[in-house]
């Protein structure tokens, strides 16, 4: 009964094992570099942000029309992104994050 | 039997380190808590500040201070006789560059994780601050200079390491490629990179490649220096995940199966080997071939990372200290980073003294001073390894030969990099700006102009070695100094950082000395040299100064309140 049970016990065992040298091995990979492939990303982002938001912000866009049907997407990171770029308070009058 | 006898003495000298002196250290001196909330918890911002599991992180620091340097270094140290080289890796390992590891990992923790260079304008004033710019740069040029002349020499030496060097490129650029545009997982893209390696390394083994004597109206010494240059040139400036964290990558997991490889054929072939790896080295060279520089002070500057090295405080208070996920980890990561290290340099001597077959043998392959090098380490190496696993011999110099370009390379690519944003900041710092291009040309135009100013074969790139060594340990006595002022407010017990900072201090200013002296001997001058060495002095005066002082105001000061530490206001750095 005892070894019945102790069989199941080692392959989960096994396989929580070979998780977590899989896991560590990726972070292994990965973990000198997150920082510039996230400083990257961040920096692609807040590129979309401003091409997003130029109308609002008073940037003459002539493709304001498609742009605008974008700006949900980008409401839910527009606090973080304006404290990021250094102004405080929303500069947006319509928009009232903080 | 030798051998076997010098690797245990080594490994426990390190063992007891680790379980007495570095616990100690943990407990009494550093007094690491784990309440205190570290950077990575405080700051935690998924980018720069991650809580990261200590051996993951340990993996990440050993790996980032591992260099060519701790195989350089003994391998030439070793002219002197194999105890001194001996003593210095162990003990230096011990009570330098453990206590010195730990300390920038500690005090950066203790400071918000700021670098060495940000805490020495809190505890020694601004003007350590400027000081650590001029160092750093001058130390990223000596790597980028020195480490291309170091494989340029191997390539040459050994033919048969060419197909492997250059044919990790393309195994890196595969698993990027793999990893992340083909989402392949990572275990069995691993697994065939390294085979992969492998299989270059036997390849090469049977198809060297000898350049003639004038290629392309070069020698090969120019043509390779160049090739190494551009190749620098153009991985600093791709994105990083084509071929820089690939290759970091596969040479890490390099790194451990060497290691393995080292010490296992030392293990191996006494225990079953019919020829016991003996030790061929004197143990005091009383012969010294002419032209050796004195053993003291040159010795310490000259196995350099192999014992204590600045360098690692800046990884340490650069990217290791904002992942140290509790304060505690930092005993482990810090003073067994180092560790690591000296594993590297115990290995190097084993294989420069008890893998060559004669005394004749050795003192022919030390016949001048700087002459032994990586290629003593990859032909006694090679030795040990095919007595102790049975490979063929010129297969297991490819082996080892592989394994230090590859660190070099890893090393003077990061380097330029590096050297890149340095010229892109003295840019901003003069109000000019220096885009991507033109400050990688100027890093290679200025590395190139020191590597070819003794001649077209590079000798100026070697020839710096030693002054790397000592500026390098300047760093270190720098760092060293900050966490005996740190010490100090505390009023906690300072000898274990005071110590090693006067003797490493000394020793660094002497070896500067007497080379600033080499230098000006008529006939055989060196005036680029002499400059640098001059700044390096002035360099170190300026330390020494500044650090007493800082000193003595914190024992004046009233005692600095226990949790003072965590009430400093955050600042984040860039890094």
């Amino acid at each position: 009964m005892a070894a019945a049970d102790s069989a199941p016990q080692r392959r989960e065992d096994l396989s929580r094992r070979w998780a977590a040298f899989r896991d560590g091995l990726h972070e292994f990979y990965v973990g000198p570099y997150r920082n510039m492939f996230l400083r990257e990303k961040r920096d692609e982002d807040d590129l979309f942000m401003i091409v997003v938001l130029g109308e609002a912000l008073g940037v003459p866009d002539p493709a304001a029309f498609y742009s605008a049907e974008l700006m949900p997407a980008v409401w839910e990171d527009f606090h973080a992104w304006h404290r990021r770029i250094g102004i405080p308070d929303s500069p947006l009058d319509h928009i009232a994050c903080c | 039997m030798g051998s076997l006898v010098l690797m245990i003495i080594g490994l426990a000298m390190f063992v007891a380190g680790y379980l007495v002196y570095s616990k100690y250290l943990a407990k009494r001196v550093y007094k690491l808590d784990d309440k205190f909330k570290t950077p990575a918890h405080e700051m935690n911002d998924g980018v720069d500040y991650v809580p990261t599991n200590k051996y993951i992180l340990w993996g990440h620091h050993f790996t980032s201070v591992a260099g060519a340097a701790p195989i350089v270094g003994p391998a030439i140290a070793v002219i002197w006789g194999w105890l001194p080289a001996f003593l210095w890796v162990t003990l230096g390992t011990v009570f330098f560059a453990g206590m010195h590891d730990f300390g920038a990992l500690w005090a950066s923790v203790r400071n918000k994780g700021r670098s060495i260079g940000a805490l020495s304008g809190r505890y020694i004033g601004k003007r350590g601050a400027n000081l650590f710019l001029i160092v750093i740069f001058l130390l990223l040029l000596m790597v980028i200079a020195a480490f291309a002349v170091v494989i340029k020499n191997l390539l040459i030496s050994t033919p048969t390491a060419v197909i492997p060097t250059w044919g990790a490129i393309i195994v890196a650029l595969l698993v990027g490629i793999a990893v992340y545009r083909m989402r392949w997982p990572l275990i069995p893209v691993t697994v065939v990179g390294v085979v992969a390696l492998y299989a270059l390394i036997v390849l090469g083994n049977s198809v060297p490649v000898v350049l003639p004597e004038s290629f392309l109206g070069m020698s090969p010494a120019t043509f390779w220096i160049l090739t190494l240059f551009i190749y620098g040139a153009i991985a600093s400036l791709l994105p990083v995940w084509v071929l820089l964290q690939p290759r970091d990558y596969i040479n890490g997991v390099q790194l451990f199966v060497g290691l393995i490889l080292l010490f296992g054929s030392v293990l191996i072939a006494t225990l079953f080997s019919a020829v016991k790896p003996e030790i061929v080295a004197p143990m005091f060279n009383t012969n010294l071939p002419e032209g050796t520089p004195s053993m003291v002070p040159l010795l310490f500057v000259t196995i350099a990372c192999g014992a204590i090295s600045g360098f690692h405080g800046m990884v340490s208070s650069g990217t290791s200290s904002k992942q140290i996920d509790k304060e505690t980890d930092a005993r482990f990561v810090g003073y067994f980073g180092a560790v690591g290290e000296g594993l590297l340099s115990l290995g190097t001597i084993l294989a420069v003294i008890g893998g060559i077959k004669s005394v004749a043998d050795w003192e022919e392959i030390y016949s001048s001073f700087g002459a032994g090098g990586v290629d003593a380490f990859v032909k006694g190496g090679g030795y040990l390894m095919e007595n102790g696993l049975g490979l063929p011999a010129s297969l297991s110099a490819t082996v080892l030969a592989t394994m230090a370009v590859l660190f070099a390379a890893t090393t003077m690519d990061t380097g330029m990099r590096l050297l890149r944003f340095v010229v892109q900041e003295i840019g901003d710092a003069v109000k000019v700006k220096i885009t991507k291009i033109p400050a990688t040309l100027i890093v290679v135009v200025v590395g190139l102009g020191l590597t070819f100013s003794q001649g077209l074969g590079g000798e100026g790139g070697l020839r710096i070695w030693p002054l790397f060594g000592t500026t390098n340990q300047i760093m270190a006595s720098l760092t060293l100094s900050i966490i005996a002022v740190m010490l100090i407010r505390k009023r906690r017990n300072p000898l274990p950082a005071i110590i090693p900072l006067v003797l490493v201090f000394v020793l660094s200013f002497w070896a500067a000395i007497d080379q600033l002296v080499s230098f000006t001997q008529p006939g055989n001058a060196d005036w680029l040299l002499f400059a640098l060495d001059v700044i390096i002095i002035v360099a170190s005066v300026w330390v020494g100064i500044e650090a007493v002082l800082a000193m003595r105001r914190a024992a004046k000061e009233p005692p600095e309140p226990e949790h003072e530490d965590a009430e400093l206001s955050a600042v984040r750095e860039d890094v």
